[in-house]
C-alpha cells in the first residue's frame, strides 16, 4: 500500500500551538478490556476539558447550551475514535494509540492515530473512500439496516460522527518505513462548534 | 427483569410496559449488548405496545445505537407491535441520533420530553 489520503481537508495541524494529546502505550490482549473502559474516562475528560473554553450561551433550536453541546459532541466523537483506534490496532506492532484535540477559532479538530495490519487498513480505506465520494445519508441508512442484521463491522462510529454531528473527516494511510505490512492510520475530524453568526458576534 | 452495573441500569416495568435505560452505555460490541437486547425482546413479547424510556441514558456509543437499530428493525419486521421511544431534549446524543431510528421504522413514535 502506498501512502494515501482520503478526504478534502488538511490532516496536518502540527504547527498549532494549542493542543492536548493523550498517548496510550501498546497493551496486550488481557489489558484491552480494561483499556476499553478507560476510553470512556478519557473521552469524558476531553469533553469536560474542551467545554471549559466555551460559555454557557444558548444554542438556536436546542435545549442544551454551547458548553453542554461541546461536552456532548467531544465526548461522543473522542470515544468513538478511541474505540476504533483500539479495535483496529495491530497487537503485534507494539505501537501506541494517540488522540490529539486542537482548539481552533470556530472548530475543534480531532486527530486519532493507530497502527493497523495491512488488510485491516485496506478494508477501512475502502470504506472511507466510499463515504468520501458517495451519498453519506444513503450510506448511513444502508449501514444502519445492515447493522440491524447483526453485521458488527459496519463502521457506525464514523458514520454517526459525520452524519449526526455534521463533522468532516480526512484519513491518511501510511506504511511504516521499516515494516510495510503495518499501516499508520491517522483520522482527522473537524467539528464546527460556533456558527458564523456567533463568530461574527465575537463569541 | 433488570440488568444493573456501576455504569448503567436496564429494567422492564410490566405495569407500564416500559423498558428503562439509564446511565452510561459503552459496551464493545453486539455480543456484550446481547443481554440488553434479550431483555427488550422478552419485554415486547409480553406487551405489543411498548415504550423504551431513554431519558436518563446519558451516553450511548455507536454499538449501542446499532443495538437499538437492530431492535427497531426486529419490531418493524414483526409488524404486529407498537413501539414508542421516549428521549430527552437535554441529552445531547439523543437530540442527534434518535431521529434516524424513526427513519428505519416510520410507525415508531418518537417523543422528546
Amino acid at each position: 500500500m502506498d501512502t494515501c489520503i482520503v478526504g478534502k481537508l488538511p490532516d496536518k495541524h502540527l504547527e498549532r500551538q494549542e493542543y492536548l494529546t493523550l498517548n496510550f502505550a501498546p497493551t496486550s490482549a488481557p489489558q484491552r478490556q480494561q483499556r476499553w473502559y478507560n476510553n470512556g474516562l478519557s473521552a469524558d475528560f476531553l469533553g469536560d476539558y474542551f467545554a471549559a473554553f466555551f460559555p454557557g450561551d444558548p444554542v438556536a433550536e436546542s435545549a442544551i447550551d454551547l458548553k453542554g453541546t461541546v461536552k456532548g459532541a467531544v465526548s461522543y466523537i473522542a470515544n468513538e475514535l478511541l474505540e476504533n483506534a483500539l479495535k483496529y490496532s495491530s497487537e503485534s506492532s507494539n505501537l501506541p494509540i494517540s488522540i490529539t484535540l486542537y482548539l481552533e477559532e470556530r472548530e475543534i479538530v480531532f486527530q486519532a492515530i493507530n497502527y493497523a495490519d495491512i488488510d485491516t487498513a485496506k478494508r477501512y480505506r475502502q470504506f472511507v473512500e466510499e463515504i468520501d465520494s458517495g451519498d453519506l445519508d444513503k450510506i448511513y441508512m444502508q449501514q444502519l439496516e445492515k447493522t440491524s442484521l447483526g453485521d458488527s463491522g459496519s463502521c457506525m462510529g464514523i458514520l454517526t460522527i459525520l452524519q449526526d454531528y455534521s463533522a468532516q473527516g480526512t484519513w491518511r494511510f501510511e506504511p511504516l518505513a521499516d515494516n510495510s505490512s503495518v499501516i499508520r492510520v491517522s483520522v482527522t475530524i473537524y467539528l464546527v462548534v460556533r456558527s458564523s453568526e456567533q463568530y461574527s458576534n465575537g463569541f | 427483569m433488570e440488568i444493573k452495573t456501576e455504569d448503567y441500569r436496564v429494567c422492564y416495568d410490566s405495569a407500564t410496559s416500559t423498558v428503562f435505560l439509564a446511565g452510561f452505555l459503552r459496551l464493545p460490541g453486539m455480543p456484550e449488548y446481547e443481554p440488553i437486547m434479550n431483555l427488550m425482546v422478552d419485554a415486547i413479547a409480553q406487551s405489543s405496545n411498548m415504550t423504551i424510556d431513554l431519558r436518563e441514558l446519558e451516553f450511548l456509543n455507536s454499538s449501542g445505537i446499532s443495538m437499538l437499530s437492530m431492535f427497531v428493525v426486529k419490531v418493524r419486521n414483526q409488524g404486529d407491535s407498537q413501539l414508542r421511544l421516549l428521549g430527552s431534549h437535554k441529552v445531547f446524543w439523543q437530540t442527534k441520533s434518535l431521529r434516524n431510528l424513526q427513519r428505519l421504522m416510520p410507525a415508531l413514535k418518537l417523543e422528546f420530553a
